[in-house]
Parts: C-alpha cells; structure tokens; sequence
C-alpha cells in the first residue's frame, strides 16, 4: 500500500510538472516562431530527418557487417584490439567528432553526414559486436554438430539470438543521431538546431523552444517507434527477461 | 595532403601558444562535470538502492530517467534557458549543471538498480542467515559485490557527460566547448581541432582514471 | 531444542509448503529432514531463524517461541550452511569464517585465534589459506569453509541445507565423516536437509521424512528403514532398504545380543573385521573373500571371535520381529 501510494506520488509529481511546463510554454505564447514560420519548420525538420536517415542508413550498412566480420573465426585474433578501439572512440564526444570534420572537411551538408556517420558507427558497432559474442558457445557447437554450415549458422544461430542487442544498439544510435544532428547546423547542415542556436544567440525564448520542443518530440516517438519494432522482430526466446 | 599536413602543425602550434588558457578550459571543464557527477552519484546510487525494495517505483522511474536520456542535449539545454531565465540563471553554470545531472540517472540508477537486483539470492541468504542487519548485508556484503556494475554505470554517466558538457559552451558554462563554439564562430580551424583533441584526450583519461579506481575499489575476491 | 508446534507455511494465497508438521529436536541429536525435491524441506529448515515466515503454528527455540525473539540475534545463535556459494565473494577466507564474530564484535586476536583452530577442525592451514578468496578455492574446500563458518561462532545449534549436495560423491562421503568426527566433539543440535536416503541414513540420529509439506514419519533410521510408516516411506527408502539397514548395526551392537562365534573352529584365509565395522561391510568382506566368515579383532587388534552370515541374518531378523528402536550412539 504504502509503496504505491510513494510511486504514484511520484507519477503524479511528472505529469503535474509536465503539465505546468506546456501551461508556461503556451501562456508565455513560445510556439508562436513555430506557427508563424510553419514553412521553414518543415524545411528544417525534412533536412533533420535526411540528415538522420542518410547518416544512420550508412552506419548500419557499415557497422553491422563489419561486426559480424570480426567475429567470424578468421579474425577472433583481432577481436581485443577492435574491441579496445572501439571503447576509445566511445569516450570521445559527438561535438569532438562534428568539430573535427569540421576543421578537416570544411562547412556543410557532406561533412555532417560523415561526422553523423562516424558517431553513430560505434554503437552499433558495439551491440552486435557483444550481441554476437554473448550468443552461447554450447549452442553454436550444437548447431555444428547438426551439420550447420557456417552461414546457416550466422543466419539461424547467431543472428536471431544477437538481435535484441542489435537493434539496440541501432536504437541507441538514432536516438543520439537526432540529436547530434541538431548540432549540424553549427557546421552547416541545417535542421532544426538553426532555431536552437538563433534563439541562444538572440536571447529569443519563442525561437529556442520553437526549436528544443519538437526535436524533444522527435527523438521521443523515435525511440518508442524502435522499442515497437524491437518487440515485432525479435523472438521471445531471445529477448533479455530484465531490462 | 600538404595542406593537412600543414594543419597538423598549425594545431601543435595552436597548442603551445594557448597551453595555459586550454588548462585553465581543462579545469572548468572538469569541475562542472565533476561536481554534477558527485551530486548524481549522492542522489542515484541511494536512489538504485532504495529502488530494489519497489519494484512499481522502480519500472516507473527507470522510464522516466530512459525517457530524459532520449532527449537530445542541446534541445533540453533550450529548454532550461528560458526556465531557469525565471529565476536569473539562464544563461550560465546552474542549467548546465542541473542537466548533467539529469543525464547522470538514467546509468548510475539503473546499473545500481540491476546490480543490487540481481545479487546472487544464496549470497545474501547467507548474510541474513549470519545475522547481519539491512545496512551490514548492504555495506559488507551488497555494495562491495556490485562496485563493479555500480561503477561502470558511472563511468558511462562521466563519459556522457564530459561530452554534454562541451555543448553546454553554447549555453555560457564554460569549460573546453568555449574552443569549438569560438572555433566555429570565428572560422579558426585550429582553435576547433585542438578543442576536439582536448576534449577527446580528457574523455579518454577519464575513462581511464574510472576504470583504474573501479579496479582499485573492487574486491579482490570478485574477478 | 528446536520444537516444531504443528508448523504451517502457505507461500502467496495457496501454495502451502509445510502443513501441520510436529517435530523435536533435541540437545546434541542430528535430525534430517528428507524428502524429494519440493517437498518443503528447505521452507522448514528456514522459519527457524526467521528467514521464512510461519504462518501457522509456532517453532520454540530454547523453550521460547522464535517470534518473541530477536531475529538478527537469533541468526547469530543459530549457525547456517547452504548448498555451495554462501560464501561472501567479496571477502577472503578469514574474513568469511569470521564474519558472525565480527559483527559481535570479537576482538582481532580472538577471531585470528578462532580461526586458527576451526581450520585445523576441517584439516586446512590457516596460514595457506588466509588471504585467499572463495574462487581460488575447490568445490570440497569451499563447502568446509561454510561449515565452519557456520561454527565460528559456536553456536548451540546448526541449519545446514544440502550442505554437500554440490560435492562429487567420493569427497562428500569424506566430508561427511569429517563433519561426523567434528560433530561427535561439539555436540551441536542440528537440523540437516538431505535428498539423499544413504546421506540422511549416515548424518541423522533421526530421519523425518516429508512428502509435500507433510511429516510422514520422524523416527530412526533403523526403525524408518525396518518399519516404514507407509507405502510412501517404503518407496522412498528402497527396495534394498534392508540392505541399506545393515550400514547402521554394527557388530559391537550385535555382540550385546549375541555370542561371536568362536574363533578356534575355524581357522584359514579369512579376512579380519574390526568390531565397529558395520554389518553391511561385514557381509561384503564375507562375500568377497569366499569364505563362510569373518574375525573380529577388538580395539587392539585382538581376534575376540567370528560373524558368518547366519548370524547376521538372524540379527535382523529379530530385530524386525522385536520391533525394538536400536538408538545410534
Ligand atoms: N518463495 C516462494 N514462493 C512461492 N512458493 C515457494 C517459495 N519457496 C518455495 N515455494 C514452494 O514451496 C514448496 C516447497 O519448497 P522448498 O524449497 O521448501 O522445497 P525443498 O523440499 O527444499 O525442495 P528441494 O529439494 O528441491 O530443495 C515448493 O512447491 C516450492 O515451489
Ligand atoms: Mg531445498
């Protein structure tokens, strides 16, 4: 009893402060930039989700694959150094990387994809690397002993058992990605961190929710949208029973 | 690539001559993150903890610390200028500061929560049966046997943060980001690239300096 | 000691584990407690320091129901040893077996003194064994480890679930006997959780054998191998259970009844028996050697007589009849 009187304290606490702060947000008339430059709204928002769309498409066609390739059992020897490597590049942070390109490439569209890109590389990477590797040995060595050859194996065995852990690592990369991509702008890619940063700059409330709001909304549905899919496509038996 | 070439040396160049104002960046840089990081750690640890004793509060607050981890940096950091701008701090180390800790939850309370969770049910059969109280099974037997998850939560909030921190420049905290957003605003290759460098040379120590004190900290008897 | 006053555990809404179950046990005597897997044992075993609760009935310990006593206190009067992996991860071996003297505050020379001589009980150097962790330990150690843990602190009384369930048979046969040597000098009350009907049949001064959540019969060993309560009991203890009886008469018990033969008649290649040899190796070593007998040599290594297998039989045969409880020293 007592405990659940605390949680829906705490519930009611969210919704309530929640409700209080779109009460500020419209009294205050903060999405009057978005209603009033509604076109440019969704010139931004359709470059944000190229942006996002063209830099995560290359980041799965790269990481998945390449994961999978430093697990086959050619390349077991590397798989410390790539493993190392990859926890590095973890701890650099996204605006080092966008800064980086920046300084190398120059301003624009291309150079916020490749930095999108290159960010949104790891954590894929990473998931289906660990994906892979925590799949059961013992299950791997029955599969053989049935008579698997090595790609029924990777498609049958490996794959279906690592993909809860793939698809959150896409998850993951999205989400991140969208809002990497609202730094973009900084190096000339455009989306909706223009309004964002114009708002910081010109001291503009209306402008700078005009911006946050949506991009909050977005990486929001986003990730409820890849949580979704990741029920619809992975098999019950391989999804993790805790969070 | 003679001109990259070049760069890489413009960089160095970059560095000598600013060394002291970069280290001065360095230091603020760490504070923030540094004191949002212990204030994170004094509210989700305890919080993990408390956490494993209800289960209904816990999926509760997991969702709402997953659901503040989704939202991208610099859209929350718009959307704390104009609410702390009620209280004067909009612009500034107050915002920043308030949404690193923020970020911080969702890993240091959910490793916590998982960990103390998951605690081998024999082993703290065994501490009630040899009559230990809630806080001697908690702090003998519980905490120590988690310090590796516990830890690992941590390090991933420090990382993360060490990078929101940068964007956090944008918004007047301070700290290494002042070399990419002045970088950016004066079009000065050289003050950019050394910021990334900075920034990723400090993420990585760091981690490192984490990983060396989660070693340090960790029981021996736990490989 | 420990009194079981028609105890009752219902786990949620309808699961009951233990229903009305009565039993003592008394100062110095090992009960287990037997039954297949499910059966309740382990809920049994655990109301008594309080790590389930009782939902009906009462358990007295000392004469005092359990729950007007301190739980935490309690634990600490009650040594408890589970089936592998009770040990703490995180400390060393000294710091495991002295935890419950640490947390009565014993000072550092008593514990170091304390654990000294509990591993030298088990057959361990103290100094080898110090600075090592749970890991760096075998199964067999690891499981002597929490025995004595459960000592360190001597407490009058012991819970031990499975405490060798996870050995290999050879070296749970030898911890047994290790443990039954300990025991004979500590005099512990014990309650002891056994699947296993030859482990209960060797551990307990009495058996209560359970079938979902219900005491079937708490007796001897003898009297539960020679006269099962029931067909249940009967099952469980085997069709060889006569056999499996004879590993608890011995031939010092049988000499109270009857004369050895004499040793003169007979004289040959036969093998020789000490006279606290059970009578279940007796008639393996008569079996074995092809011959109709055994001697018997006393303490000293003295030929005081002969058992053949008639003699044997006969001792049992009687034994049934007389229906007399034969009580384990
Ligand atoms: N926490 C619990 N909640 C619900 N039911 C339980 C719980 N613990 C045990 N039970 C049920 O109570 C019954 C008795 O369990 P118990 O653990 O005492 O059996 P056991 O005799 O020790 O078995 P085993 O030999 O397998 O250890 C079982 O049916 C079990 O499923
Ligand atoms: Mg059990």
């Amino acid at each position: 009893m007592g405990k659940n009187v605390i949680t829906w304290t705490v519930r009611v606490i969210v919704y309530l402060g929640l409700l209080a702060f779109f009460i500020w947000v419209f009294s205050n008339e903060y999405l009057n930039h978005l209603v009033e430059n509604f076109e440019e709204f969704l010139v931004l928002l359709r470059q944000h989700i190229q942006l996002v769309a063209l830099s995560s498409f290359l980041a799965i066609a790269v990481a998945v694959p390449s994961a999978i390739i430093v697990t086959r059992p050619k390349f077991q020897r590397f798989e410390g150094v790539v493993s190392t490597v990859v926890n590095f590049g973890y701890t650099i942070p996204n605006m080092a990387i966008l800064a980086l390109m920046m300084g190398i490439m120059g301003i624009g569209f291309q150079t916020a994809v490749v930095a999108l890109f290159i960010y949104s590389i790891l954590p894929i990477f990473r998931n289906t690397l660990a994906g892979i590797q925590s799949v059961n040995s013992n299950l791997i060595d029955s599969a053989k002993g049935m008579g698997f050859k090595p790609y029924q194996i990777l498609f049958k065995v490996e794959l279906p058992n690592a993909a809860y852990s793939i698809i959150a690592g896409i998850r993951t990369a999205v989400v991140i990605n969208i809002g990497a991509t609202a730094l973009a702008y900084l190096i000339g890619g455009g989306g909706l961190g223009n309004w964002i940063f114009v708002g910081i700059n010109v001291f503009d409330n209306s402008i700078l929710i005009s911006g946050a709001l949506p991009i909050t909304l977005l990486a929001i549905t986003v990730d409820l949208f890849l949580r979704l899919l990741e029920r619809k496509v992975v098999p019950r038996g391989a999804r993790p029973s805790t969070r | 690539m003679g001109n990259s070439e070049s760069t890489f040396w413009r960089v160095i160049d970059y560095f000598q001559n600013n060394i002291d104002w970069i280290l001065e960046l360095t230091v603020e840089h760490v504070v923030l993150v540094g004191s949002a990081i212990i204030v994170a750690i004094l509210i989700g640890v305890p919080l993990g903890i408390y956490l494993t004793t209800n289960e209904q509060l816990a999926s509760t607050v997991l969702n709402i610390a997953g659901v503040i981890m989704t939202i991208p940096s610099i859209a929350l950091f718009g959307i704390m200028v104009p609410i702390f701008a009620v209280i004067n701090q909009g612009i500034g180390f107050v915002p920043a500061f308030v949404a690193l800790i923020l970020y911080s939850q969702l890993p240091i309370i959910r490793n916590t929560y998982t960990a103390i969770h998951n605690v081998n049910p024999q082993i703290r059969d065994a501490a009630y049966g040899v009559g230990m109280n809630t806080w001697q099974r908690l702090f003998k037997v519980e905490i120590p046997n988690t310090i590796p998850v516990i830890m690992a939560g941590i390090r991933t909030a420090v990382v993360l943060n060490i990078g929101i921190g940068v964007i956090a420049a944008f918004i007047g905290a301070g700290g290494l980001g002042i070399l990419i957003s002045q970088g950016i605003t004066r079009g000065y290759h050289e003050m950019i690239i050394s910021g990334a460098i900075a920034i990723s040379i400090l993420g990585i120590t760091a981690d490192l300096f984490l990983r060396f004190l989660q070693r340090l900290l960790t029981p021996k008897g736990i490989s | 000691m420990i009194q079981y006053k028609s105890v009752t555990k219902i786990y949620g809404e309808d699961v009951t584990a233990v229903d009305q179950v009565s039993l003592d046990v008394n100062e110095g005597e090992i009960v287990v407690l037997l039954g297949p897997s499910g059966c309740g044992k382990t809920t049994l075993l655990r109301m008594v320091n309080g790590l389930e609760s009782v939902t009906d009935g009462d358990i007295l310990f000392n004469g005092e129901s359990i729950k007007s006593l301190n739980e935490i206190e309690l634990r600490r009067k009650i040594g408890y040893v589970i089936q592998s992996n009770g040990l703490f991860p995180n400390m060393n071996i000294e710091q495991n077996v002295t935890v419950v003297p640490t947390l009565l505050g014993w000072s550092k020379e008593d514990k170091k003194k304390r654990f000294e001589e509990l591993m030298e009980l088990v057959g361990l150097d103290a100094e080898d064994y110090r600075k090592r962790y749970p890991h760096e330990l075998s199964g067999g150690q690891q499981q002597r480890i929490g025995v004595i843990r459960a000592l360190a602190a001597d407490p009058p009384a012991m819970l031990m679930d499975e405490p060798f369930g996870a050995l290999d048979p050879i070296i749970r046969e030898r911890v047994q006997d290790e443990f039954l040597a300990i025991q004979r000098e500590l005099n512990k009350t014990i309650l002891f959780v056994s699947h296993d009907i030859d482990e209960a049949i060797k551990m307990g001064d009495k058996i209560a054998l359970m079938k979902d959540g219900q005491l079937m019969q708490f007796d001897t060993p003898s009297q539960i191998l020679q006269n099962p309560a029931n067909d249940f009991v009967a099952q469980f203890v085997g069709k060889d259970r006569m056999v499996k009886s004879l590993t608890i008469h011995r031939i010092e018990q049988l000499m109270e009844r009857y004369e050895l033969l004499d040793s003169s008649i007979e004289k040959g290649q036969i093998a020789t028996v000490s006279k606290s040899s059970n009578l279940r190796d007796v008639l393996s070593y008569i079996l074995e050697s092809k011959q109709q007998a055994v001697h018997v040599v006393n303490e000293n290594d003295e030929v005081i007589g002969q058992v053949d297998f008639a003699l044997v039989n006969q001792y049992m045969i009687d034994l049934a009849e007389k229906d007399e409880p034969v009580v384990n020293p």
